[in-house]
């Protein structure tokens, strides 16, 4: 104990030192989306000023504060000013920013989005209050993008590993009772209550027992678990940590998707560090808790988010679900007791600990304590990582924070493709498990899909079946060959073939799926279809009996067309046409062939944003011919 | 080809739950899983080729064939469905002259579909080799590959 607590000292001391403003900070957020949005780039250019200017900083890259539609961030902190943020930097705004702090010594008000000081900084506003972060609640995220992922000392100065050595010092049971009183359920999806599966698992006898920490985060628009690991993942190994020592755990494993190269990486280094500390390995810091972690990269399986298809994949078998009981508390990897938490489970432990449960039930609702992360995207202004108090209602999610939509809002999706299409008039249902349910959708991990009226109902629900059907293991039928089954009708639909027995049919099949399927993947797959029926019949009748899509997305429904009075023939999408359907010379309005056009898009965005016209290629209702 | 797998296989244990993380490590030296590396793999964790490739063929990430020298995948997940996606899968099929899953002739580009990369605020994404590129269009798409060669 005493060698870490040394460490914790000297990583304070250096925290405080880093942040007495004797010397500027460059922080660039550069998780995986900030990457994609350049900023490794920006990283470059800050090192090139430093040195054609011949200053000094320090560049730190921290994780992901959350909104995304921000990125790429840089903030800057200079010596007795508070840390300012710019949003969307590009290369030229860099050069602005950059002069303006070091050479001019001030900050680019006009650029500026915010700054992270307590008082009024020269007419900027606060970063968290800015209206995409005022209602947030920040727990299982408050360090990302304030920490550097890859120093555990930073960690360890704002108070990492504090949860864990106090559960050490008192008896597994005392840790359990205390998730208990904090009410934390199960934050992969289900809510099931973290503690009953934590006691089971305590009292199955069993020399070997395994704790497992989830990080498939399959689901197609979520990306909370990608973001906490990349930003902050001593916090999860701390959690897992905790469960460990309560379930009475030697052995842990990380089971993350392959396509996290980032968080793989970060995760290996903090493990390293880890082991460096004395956090891991025998009799952990003078106590009889013993603890190792492992990663285990999965393949590429959405079914092995699912507990027992999980644990069949790190056996090195194909990742089917088995039927339960067994429940895995009691047999689950090689046959001995095994503990499976979701990330953010993990990442919210320390915080209880830490804190004590009383703090936490401050948080969300009766039934649903806390917090919950959600990756809030599609046609919303302002996309990103949130963090809300459970029983925030989605309007307050959609409009408040996400900003609202461009177009006439539709509908949102919770729950990824295990979950349900709510409409309009479910705004202000609160989020909690019990209120998502009986909507007849999910929670689910936390993606929340916000569609506006350029989406089609049927392509959603189309979508949603074409991924459940590809990724269901085959092993029941009901899942196998219902999904297959749902997947053609609302083929036939889109094309314009449905006919209203269809629709009776849809309803039949989801509901027996629902019933008679093994696993979670084929009992939740049918939702989006269901929910989207129910709340949006109209839209599938609408394709049905007037062959019609509003939302001119399903191809057979919809055909592109030139208007000649608007076209000044300026060959942009003569250019840009891979199969040569629009011809014509320059100055002339130009020609669509119908029978060529494979309506990719390419003229329409061309002549939209770029070609002199704008807006002479129209998607519209295609004619019938009967 | 033998001493390049049998240091993959060094590296690993003959349990049987290493298989996974062998085949991950194979793909990862020769770009795909081949036949030689099958029964080579069958040998060292004595299981049988079939088992071997009932296994690898239940995973999306596992290949069989030889890959391009650039790999594109087109992120489909929802936020990248709801803002084109499958557009811009579509229009690259077309434009390559090949399906998802296939390598161009001149071996110069494989194309696959990834069910999420996790960037999806900055929807849609495409990934080439490492690199993500967020906000794609068809057209910026065109004018990226040319890039590659």
């Amino acid at each position: 104990m005493n060698k870490l607590a040394k460490k914790i000292d000297s990583a304070k001391s250096k925290w405080e030192k880093l942040n007495d403003n004797r010397e500027p900070i460059v922080y660039i957020g550069a998780a995986s989306c900030g990457r994609a949005a350049g900023a490794l780039d920006l990283k470059e250019g800050v090192k090139t000023f430093l040195e054609e200017n011949k200053k000094s900083a320090r560049i730190i890259e921290v994780g992901c504060i959350g909104p995304c539609y921000l990125e790429p961030l840089v903030d800057i902190k200079m010596p007795g000013q508070p840390r300012v943020s710019y949003n969307n930097v590009n290369a030229k705004m860099l050069g602005m920013i950059l002069k303006s702090h070091f050479i001019d010594g001030a900050p680019h008000k006009k650029l500026a989005a915010g700054h992270f000081g307590t008082d009024d900084f020269d007419g900027i506003p606060r970063f968290f209050d800015l209206p995409m972060l005022k209602p947030q609640v920040r727990i299982v995220l408050r360090n990302c993008g304030f920490i550097d992922p890859e120093e555990i000392d930073q960690y360890l100065a704002v108070d990492g590993y504090q949860g864990f050595m106090k559960a050490l010092k008192s008896t597994p049971e005392d840790v359990i009772a205390v998730v208990r009183q904090a009410g934390l359920r199960g934050r992969g999806g289900a809510g099931f209550p973290t503690f009953r599966k934590w006691t089971v698992c305590r009292e199955s006898p069993g020399e070997q027992k395994y704790l497992i920490c989830n990080a498939d985060e399959g689901d197609p628009g979520a990306f909370m678990n990608r973001s906490l690991i990349e930003s902050d993942p001593h916090a999860v190994l701390e959690g897992m940590l905790i469960a460990g020592y309560a379930i009475g755990a030697s052995k842990g494993i990380v089971y993350i998707r392959a396509e996290y190269p980032l968080a793989i990486d970060r995760l290996k280094r903090a493990i390293g560090q880890m082991r460096e500390y004395g956090l891991l390995g025998k009799n952990i810091l003078g106590s009889d808790f013993s603890f190792e972690i492992k990663i285990k990269e999965g393949a590429g399986a959405f079914v092995c988010g699912e507990e027992t298809a999980l644990i069949g994949s790190i056996e090195g078998k194909r990742g089917m679900p088995k039927s339960r009981p067994p429940f895995p508390a009691i047999s689950g990897l090689f046959q001995s007791p095994t503990i499976i938490n979701n990330v953010e489970t993990l990442g919210t432990l320390p915080n209880i600990l830490r804190n004590g449960p009383d703090w936490y039930n401050r948080f969300g609702k009766e039934g649903n304590r806390g917090t919950k992360t959600f990756s809030l995207v599609g046609k919303i202004r302002r996309p990103g990582l949130i963090e809300v108090q459970l029983g925030t209602t989605l309007r307050e999610i959609i409009f408040d924070i996400g900003g609202g939509v461009q177009k006439p809002f539709k509908a949102i999706q919770t729950g990824g493709p295990s979950g349900g299409c709510l409409s309009e008039e479910f705004l202000d249902l609160t989020v909690d498990y019990e209120s998502l349910a009986s909507a007849g959708s999910i929670m689910g991990s936390g993606g929340l899909i916000v569609m506006d009226e350029d989406t089609c109902i049927v392509d959603l629900a189309k979508y949603f079946l074409d991924f459940t059907q590809k990724e269901s293991c085959g092993k029941c039928v009901p899942c196998r060959v219902g999904t297959r089954h749902i997947l053609e009708i609302l083929q036939k639909i889109s094309n314009g073939e449905g006919t209203p027995d269809d629709l009776l049919a849809l309803r039949t099949l989801g509901d027996t799926i629902k019933k008679g399927a093994l696993c979670g993947l084929g009992q939740t797959a049918p939702n989006p279809v269901l929910t989207t029926l129910r709340y949006f019949r109209n839209e599938y009748l609408e394709h049905i009996r007037d062959h019609k899509c509003r939302a001119t997305v399903c191809k057979s429904l919809i055909e592109y067309r030139v208007i000649k009075e608007k076209c000044t023939g300026c060959q942009s999408c003569v250019r840009v046409c891979p199969t040569g359907a629009i011809t014509g010379p320059r100055s002339e309005p130009h020609n669509l062939d119908a029978s060529k056009c494979i309506k990719c898009r390419s003229c329409y965005e061309i002549c939209r944003y770029e070609a002199i016209a704008g807006d002479a290629i129209v998607i519209r209702t295609a004619e019938r011919q009967s | 080809m033998p001493e390049q797998i049998q240091k993959v296989l060094g590296k690993h244990g003959r349990s049987p739950d290493e298989l996974i993380p062998i085949l991950q490590d194979v793909q990862a030296v020769f770009g795909y899983i081949g036949e030689d590396s099958v029964k080579v793999i069958s040998r060292y964790l004595r299981i049988s080729e079939n088992q071997i490739y009932g296994v690898s063929s239940f995973y999306a990430q596992f290949r069989f064939t030889e890959p391009g020298r650039h790999g594109i995948k087109v992120c489909l997940g929802t936020a990248c469905h709801v803002r084109g996606g499958s557009t811009l899968l579509d229009s690259l099929e077309h434009g390559l002259g090949i399906h998802c899953g296939e390598t161009t002739e001149d071996k110069r580009f494989d194309v696959d579909r990834v069910a999420c990369l996790g960037c999806c605020a900055l929807s849609p994404v495409v990934q080439i080799d490492r690199d993500i590129y967020s906000r794609m269009t068809v057209n910026k798409l065109t004018e990226l590959l040319k890039n590659y060669e």
